[in-house]
């Protein structure tokens, strides 16, 4: 993972929405006084959602003015999670898990894929496309690797075949359907319960 | 008290000190890259790690708190083989640049890896390249050589107050960068050089001029303020390479501002090196004998009463001294003046001029007060101390004016006198916060002592805080900060026109002969006086002058001076005037020769006699009221300081004009947006 490139097309102005200041307000509440700063982490997520899933500069001066602290502290956390994105991405934005059970069951075959079908790069997004990938550390779904997050959905137990429809479906502008593509439940094993079967509520 | 065993050897120290400082007590060395005695622990850089009994693990020592009984040990094979590793994983990335890196020669992470290090590299993969950071024309980086110990983060949102560094990305891809790379906005700024173990961040004007080894090191003391902070002055010949701090901790403890630090290439340009007579508007070089001859000639046709004088701000006090004798002994005349403005002073005390608090003191401060003055701008260590006193105790600060960002909070009264009535009068909120407070702090600025109603202020503050037991043996809380580094001395030798006629006479053109010594920053409006400007750059009093007598700048000479809370400290010779200059006591000791005969005195420790008995005789030592009600309501207006242009020879250094460039255009901007 390198060091974010922040956009260089940046907005003049970002202000939340006054629903997201009434939701902002709320999160500030959760911390004790004196200790708002804190929420910055929080707002940067809720200045993410409102801007089409990235962050801009205006945005974090705004947060850092509304929290009291300095841009550079609200820069460090932007810059240091990859859960925050600093440059404009696709209307679906797909992350691809490529830590180690994804891996090895298949990982890098998904990044293909992408590759193929979006872009030669990661983070790019060329003209006409309404979607951009990216690698990522581990999603904590290890149990349903190889997967994927497309915006706030996983797709998971993906082979190259079920990767490239759903790719093509989102090239259509159509959200595939989310969760395992092997017919498993959240995580439970395939084919219902092998073990500890003597047990009714394991 | 603690006991604690270090390498076998008890010792007891006191309770919430750390193991390293407990190491270093019992005089065991711990090599240390991110530690910093002035910083908060941050406990990343992992090289100081030791044994301690009953631990399985190493354990940085920086950031444990010794325990009663602790046994500790640094030099076990443990500790080698770990101090071994954690130096393999810095050098890992750490360029091998050292041939052409400014920081070799006193660079932590070189000596580190001799002591400590081993001589081979298992690390076989490319190594990691960062873009250099745009930091501002002080700071040149070269970020590859970075290994993150986050010591310039630190001192800039804790001693300076901007938080504007920062580590931004994470892992191998950690950068350490200003917010969007901009010029750090802070008058510490380049205390980060200083700070930095490695060559990632250094000196930008000072880039590849010197290897350390090759300089002359003279300690000495800083003129660009009245704070006398303590300095080193290095050398290469006669030029003055750098300037770097001396720990005091009393004064500057171990940072400098950057005008101190940065000052020092203005004593390179706009030098005078030889006497010159201004002829037709142009100036003609001539001999020293020529140029006394003519200035003999001129004082012999002129009437005592005619002859003025002004000392200047960086003028040492053996000069001063010499002076007022040149002018009662030698040409019987009053008009000496040390002051640009008319300043109310009260010479019948030291206290009644001086920072009797200390600047020690202000940490122990609980409020303070500042009236008619911006210390960040006219004493920037003294403002670095109320920092620390406002992190350390939460201390109230309160100022009759907004001053802009001061690097702490504080709160605005309103600026006029009428507010300084009412305290003074025990009419108000912060009149009894005053008195409730155990060591409070006023501070008066030379803003504030230049008003008609100046007297009224300061003698009304002074019986008001006499009265409530706030000036005692213990605790003095009046202050006067005085700006320029002769100011104390000057009133120390009494260098003051008592009548405060002398400068209103030269705005009236009333003087045929003016003596500028060292004076630059007064505006005269010349029409028929003869002007012999004493000193050592070309700047305004050069300019206007008729007589041109070169002298030596304040690292040329040995001279005193007394900072403003009245310590005397001597300023050291490091290097020596150009061309035919000389030094400045030396020459008002030769004019004084040339009109009587005699000289004023055979040497110079015979000045230095004569001058030491003056001091200590000149005082009455009266620290009474001479409070009378001449209330005048007037506003209190801090006046703007040129912090980077404030004297002649941060006017003539090229890096303080880019700085104030830069800075001129950040205000225009605005840095918000």
């Amino acid at each position: 993972m390198s060091l974010k490139k922040v956009s260089k097309e940046q907005p003049d102005k970002f202000e939340f929405s006054e629903e997201n200041l009434s939701l902002a307000k709320k999160i500030v509440l959760n911390y004790p006084t004196g200790k708002k700063k804190s929420a910055v982490m929080a707002l940067l997520y809720l200045a993410q959602k409102q801007n089409n899933n990235w962050i801009p500069l205006a945005a974090m001066k705004y947060i850092a003015k509304y929290l009291d602290i300095s841009y550079i502290n609200v820069y460090e956390v932007a810059t240091f999670y990859s859960m925050y994105n600093l440059s404009p991405v696709g209307k679906y934005f797909i992350q691809i898990c490529t830590t180690t059970p994804c891996m090895i069951r298949g990982a890098y075959k998904l990044v293909d894929v992408c590759k193929k079908n979006i872009s030669e790069k990661e983070n790019e997004s060329p003209d006409k496309k309404n979607c951009s990938w990216t690698e990522v550390e581990c999603l904590g779904a290890c149990i349903s690797a190889p997967m994927a997050q497309i915006n706030e959905d996983y797709y998971e137990d993906l082979n190259v075949k079920q990767f490239e429809s759903i790719i093509k479906d989102i090239l259509k502008d159509i959200k595939p359907k989310p969760g395992s593509y092997r017919g498993r439940v959240n995580s439970e094993p395939e084919k219902n319960r092998q073990t500890l079967l003597e047990n009714k509520n394991a | 008290m603690l006991k604690v065993k270090v390498n076998d050897i008890d010792i007891e120290v006191e309770e919430g000190l750390t193991v390293l400082q407990a190491c270093e007590i019992a005089g065991a060395e711990i090599p240390r890259f991110c530690y910093h005695e002035k910083l908060s622990i941050a406990g990343n850089c992992r090289m100081c790690l030791v044994e301690i009994e009953k631990s399985k693990k190493p354990v940085a020592s920086c950031a444990m708190p010794v325990a009663d009984g602790m046994n500790i040990k640094t030099n076990t094979e443990l500790v080698e083989k770990a101090r071994k590793g954690v130096m393999e994983f810095l050098l890992a990335n750490h360029p091998l640049d050292c041939p052409v890196c400014d920081q070799g020669g006193e660079c932590d992470l070189q000596d580190q890896s001799m002591f400590y290090g081993i001589d081979k590299s298992r690390f076989k993969e490319n190594k990691r390249f960062v873009p250099e950071k745009y930091m501002g024309p002080l700071i040149k980086t070269q970020m590859t050589r970075c290994i993150h110990c986050t010591r310039c983060v630190r001192f800039a949102t804790e001693v300076a107050g901007v938080p504007e560094i920062g580590a931004i990305g994470r892992g191998e891809d950690m950068q350490i960068t200003t917010y969007l790379e901009k010029a750090m906005e802070s008058e510490l700024s380049a205390n980060v050089i200083d700070l930095c173990p490695v060559g990632a961040l250094t000196s930008k004007p000072y880039v590849f001029e010197a290897r350390p080894w090759e300089l002359k090191k003279t300690e000495t003391v800083d003129v660009m303020d009245a704070v006398g902070s303590n300095i080193r002055v290095d050398t290469y010949g006669w030029e003055v390479k750098r300037i770097l701090p001396k720990i005091n901790e009393d004064i500057n403890e171990e940072w400098i501002s950057d005008k101190t630090r940065y000052a020092c290439d203005g004593l390179k340009y706009q030098r005078l090196d030889a006497p010159y007579i201004k002829k037709k508007n142009n100036f003609k070089k001539i001999s020293w004998q020529d140029a006394l001859q003519i200035l003999k000639d001129k004082i012999n046709v002129t009437k005592p009463e005619k002859i003025a004088g002004l000392t200047g701000d960086l003028t040492n006090m053996e000069t001063l001294f010499a002076c007022k004798e040149l002018f009662h002994k030698v040409l019987k005349s009053k008009n000496l003046e040390s002051r640009e403005k008319n300043i109310y002073i009260n010479l019948n005390d030291r206290k009644n001029y001086l920072f009797n608090s200390e600047i020690k003191g202000i940490e122990k401060s609980d409020l303070i007060l500042l009236i008619g003055t911006n210390p960040r701008y006219e004493a920037t260590m003294l403002n670095a101390r109320i920092r620390k006193s406002f992190l350390k105790n939460n201390t109230e600060i309160f100022s009759l004016e907004d001053l802009g960002d001061l690097t702490y909070n504080y709160k605005v009264l309103s600026n006029t006198t009428e507010e300084v009535k009412k305290i003074i009068e025990n009419n108000c909120d912060i009149s009894s916060k005053i008195k409730n407070a155990k060591y409070p702090l006023v501070i008066f600025g030379e803003s504030a002592l230049t008003m008609n109603s100046s007297k009224y202020m300061f003698e009304g503050f002074k019986k008001f805080l006499n009265e409530n037991n706030k000036i005692t043996e213990e605790w003095n809380s009046l202050n006067i900060l005085n700006t320029n580094a002769s100011a104390v001395g000057s009133y120390d030798l009494d260098i003051v026109c008592k009548t405060n006629e002398t400068l209103e006479k030269i705005d009236k053109n009333f003087f045929e002969i003016i003596f500028l010594i060292g004076q630059d920053n007064i505006s005269i409006s010349k029409k028929n006086e003869f002007i012999v400007y004493i000193g050592s750059h070309g700047d305004k009093g050069a300019e206007i002058a008729d007589l041109v007598l070169p002298g030596a700048a304040f690292t040329e000479q040995n001279g005193y001076f007394t900072n403003l809370e009245g310590k005397l400290q001597m300023a050291f010779k490091a290097s020596y005037p150009p061309g035919e200059a000389k030094e400045d006591w030396v020459i008002i000791n030769e004019i004084s020769k040339l009109i009587d005969g005699n000289g004023l005195f055979k040497d110079k420790n015979e000045l230095l006699t004569a001058m030491n008995n003056h001091i200590n005789s000149n005082k009455k030592n009266e620290f009474s009221n001479l409070f009378k009600e001449e209330y005048i309501n007037e506003k209190i207006l801090t006046l703007p300081i040129d912090y980077y242009h404030s004297n002649v020879i941060a006017r003539s250094s090229k890096t303080m004009n880019e700085c104030r460039n830069i800075r001129s255009k950040l205000k225009k901007t605005g840095t918000e947006g």
